[in-house]
């Protein structure tokens, strides 16, 4: 579906709503490649131009933006995505779409990435629709360099007193609901300073928009109580990392097309067909679900993070999770990705899980036996021996699993797929020659 | 007075007869947009527009005289007899009709009972039902006194619902009229819009959109009650 013009309609309700509520800025939010958001600001006087023709800038300053000869590029205003920010009712922000000076979809732009992953979808007669769970921390502000301080010394669901966290999620909580976004609901996680948001099913597109709205929100109130929130997804060695588990489903018109009454565990043939699809390119979606050095610090034994590609349907060192339907509605059959981390890319790993599930269906993989038992109490050998692959052990090996990947270029783009995989390479080679602590600590005196 | 807008170029002819015979003066135009581009100082008295070749361009053109730049009104459509199901859920497009074959007489009694209420406005500016308020002019809703930020399609969901109180809308209803085009989210996503909905009417107004089991949604009381 190429970006739609915007209707006088849509335009006349942004107008009319900035100037009744008496706005003063507008921020006009995109994403770069790596998912960091963007932001020009203008006023209610320049809106009006900005929703009909866009407003125009050079991309060569945004990453993966850039190509020397042709980087000017339009940001064009999505006035659906209208809403006031709770945080300073004098600002509004409005998501924008990428365009190229000719108007057509900039291929850089990871918006237009999972639009064209949702027309696939579409052409398929399925819609797509996403539940993340965000973990994060707080952390007291500190010089950069020090080890940091968790903000609270809690644990997983614990009934803290009302302290200045628990103050700080909440808040941002009410936040959330007031910008129409959701919340599932909210809790104490399990390492000291962790938290979880949960937000509420809705299309694809949309919870991506929602989760950069999240991460800014988050960090933002954090910040106005001079409290650092962090999405990193290892921030502390030995204790739990934070993921963004994340539940899918496909539906047809309004019928889930995960459900099958008549068949076992109510799993219809597109689930078990999508799941293996997942399964099969698990390792080729990893450096987009898991984009940093620092994603695969989380990816280890022993801290309910998934490490082995499996599925289970109440297992929670499996990969796939799927919460059994016969406990739920028919109308909630999903399945749970556990890899993805809360610093990834929304577009980009929404767009990549659903392509991977759509090869599924499109190629009618078979779907592998799940497996039950804890894949942490096993021998690496016993796991091979059960034929269970694991997900690449770094970023190096992520990428070099997803450049092996057809579907991988065929997802991202030409574009978007050969600037990642620059990207993270030079990543991979600035951290490869760094000393460590762990070096440090072990070698210096010693050898 | 005042020339109308005659839709489209090539009317049917005893439209256009019944027009010169009536003494009204009009101009015949390809589109909407020529119509806005030919104003003239005085503005145009209102609007004809045929349905008889495309009726999806009429309604085209109906909501095009509507838009807030030209806001032309009185529209009177003249459409087929066997046209009229379709009309169905689009009152909001039009003033009034005529059907065709044309009755000469019928059309200029129609005319003046439209001209006769022009300047007062047919189209309403506020929709009020209980304690929800909606004002289409500023587009900002408000219940029980307390303004409502909505998205768009928030807005045009609740606009939709509450100018037709009692009716009973089934999802791909619901799906075509108000987001009008294929979405993204499919008929799932009216219900998300409606839970949305509900959670900013409140508790106490929540039920103002009922659930109406196996079928959709109806906004208001159920008239059979």
């Amino acid at each position: 579906m190429p970006t739609r013009p915007n209707t006088r309609a849509k335009i006349e309700y942004v107008l009319r709503t900035a100037e009744e509520r008496k706005v003063a800025f507008i921020q006009l939010w995109f994403a770069d490649v790596l998912g960091t958001p963007k932001s020009l600001q203008i006023t209610p006087a320049e809106l009006e131009n900005a929703l009909t023709e866009g407003m125009t800038f050079d991309g060569s300053a945004i990453d993966g933006f850039s190509r020397v000869q042709e980087s000017d590029v339009i940001a064009v205003p999505d006035p659906t995505t209208f809403s006031l920010l709770p945080t300073d009712t004098s600002m509004a922000r409005i998501f924008c779409d990428i365009t190229n000076l000719d108007g057509s979809p900039f291929a850089g732009c990871p918006r237009n990435t999972l639009r064209h992953a949702l027309d696939r979808a579409h052409e398929l007669g399925y819609s797509f629709f996403a539940a993340p769970e965000l973990e994060y921390f707080y952390f007291t502000k500190s010089e950069p360099g020090t080890v940091p301080t968790p903000l609270d010394s809690g644990s997983y669901f614990e009934l803290t007193v009302s302290d200045l966290a628990t103050q700080l999620r909440k808040r941002t909580v009410l936040a959330l609901e007031d910008m129409g976004i959701p919340v599932e609901y909210s809790q104490h996680e399990d390492a000291p300073g962790q938290h979880e948001i949960d937000l509420r099913y809705t299309d694809a597109l949309t919870m991506a928009d929602n989760v950069m709205t999240t991460r800014l929100i988050t960090k933002e109130i954090a910040s106005a109580s001079g409290v650092m929130a962090t999405f990193m997804p290892k921030p502390i060695a030995g204790v739990q990392g934070s993921g963004m588990h994340t539940h899918f489903s496909l539906f047809r018109g309004n019928q889930n097309a995960f459900y099958d009454e008549k068949a076992e565990w109510g799993l219809s043939e597109v689930a078990r067909h999508f799941i293996a699809g997942i399964l099969r390119n698990a390792a080729a979606i990893s450096a987009v679900t898991n984009q940093w050095v620092n994603s695969y610090k989380r990816l280890v034994p022993g801290y309910e993070a998934p490490v082995y590609v499996s599925w289970a349907q109440n297992n929670r060192s499996a990969l796939v999770r799927v919460p059994n339907p016969r406990h739920t509605k028919p109308q909630s059959t999903r399945i749970e990705y556990r890899a993805i981390d809360p610093a990834a890319n929304p577009y980009l790993a929404f767009a990549v899980v659903l392509g991977a599930g759509l090869d599924g269906i499109e190629n009618g993989y078979e779907l592998p036996a799940q497996v039950s038992e804890n894949l942490f109490a096993l021998t690496p050998e016993e796991v091979a021996r059960r034929g269970i692959s694991s997900l690449p052990g770094n970023l190096e090996e992520a990428v070099r699993e997803m450049e092996k990947s057809e579907l991988m270029r065929d997802i991202l783009g030409e574009h978007v797929f050969e600037w990642f995989v620059r990207n993270k390479r030079d990543e991979w080679n600035g951290y490869k020659v760094q000393v460590s602590q762990f070096e440090l600590d072990r070698y210096l005196g010693h050898l | 007075m005042e020339p109308l807008i005659l839709y489209p170029e090539e009317p049917p002819f005893h439209v256009v007869k019944a027009l010169q015979d009536g003494g009204y003066p009009f101009v015949a135009v390809k589109n909407v947009a020529q119509a806005s581009k030919d104003e003239t100082e005085e503005g145009w008295s209102g609007a004809i527009v045929c349905a008889d070749s495309s009726l999806e361009d009429a309604f085209i053109a109906c909501r095009q005289l509507r838009s807030k730049e030209l806001n032309v009104s009185p529209t009177l459509l003249v459409v087929d007899r066997q046209s009229l199901a379709k009309l169905e859920l689009r009152e909001d497009l039009f003033d009034d009709f005529v059907t065709l074959p044309l009755d000469a007489r019928e059309l200029e009694v129609r005319l003046q009972r439209l001209f006769y209420r022009t300047g007062r406005g047919l189209s309403k500016e506020v929709i009020a039902y209980g304690p929800l308020s909606i004002n289409l002019e500023t587009y900002q809703a408000s219940i029980g006194g307390r303004s409502l930020d909505l998205t768009y399609m928030e807005y045009q969901l609740l606009t939709f619902l509450a100018s037709h109180p009692g009716r009973v809308f089934n999802r791909e209803t619901l799906l075509s009229r108000v987001w009008g085009y294929e979405y993204y989210g499919g008929a799932r996503t009216v219900d998300v819009h409606i839970r949305r909905l509900r959670a900013k009417l409140g508790d106490q107004h929540e039920s103002l959109i009922e659930t109406v089991r196996s079928v959709g949604y109806r906004f208001g009381r159920n008239p059979r009650h």
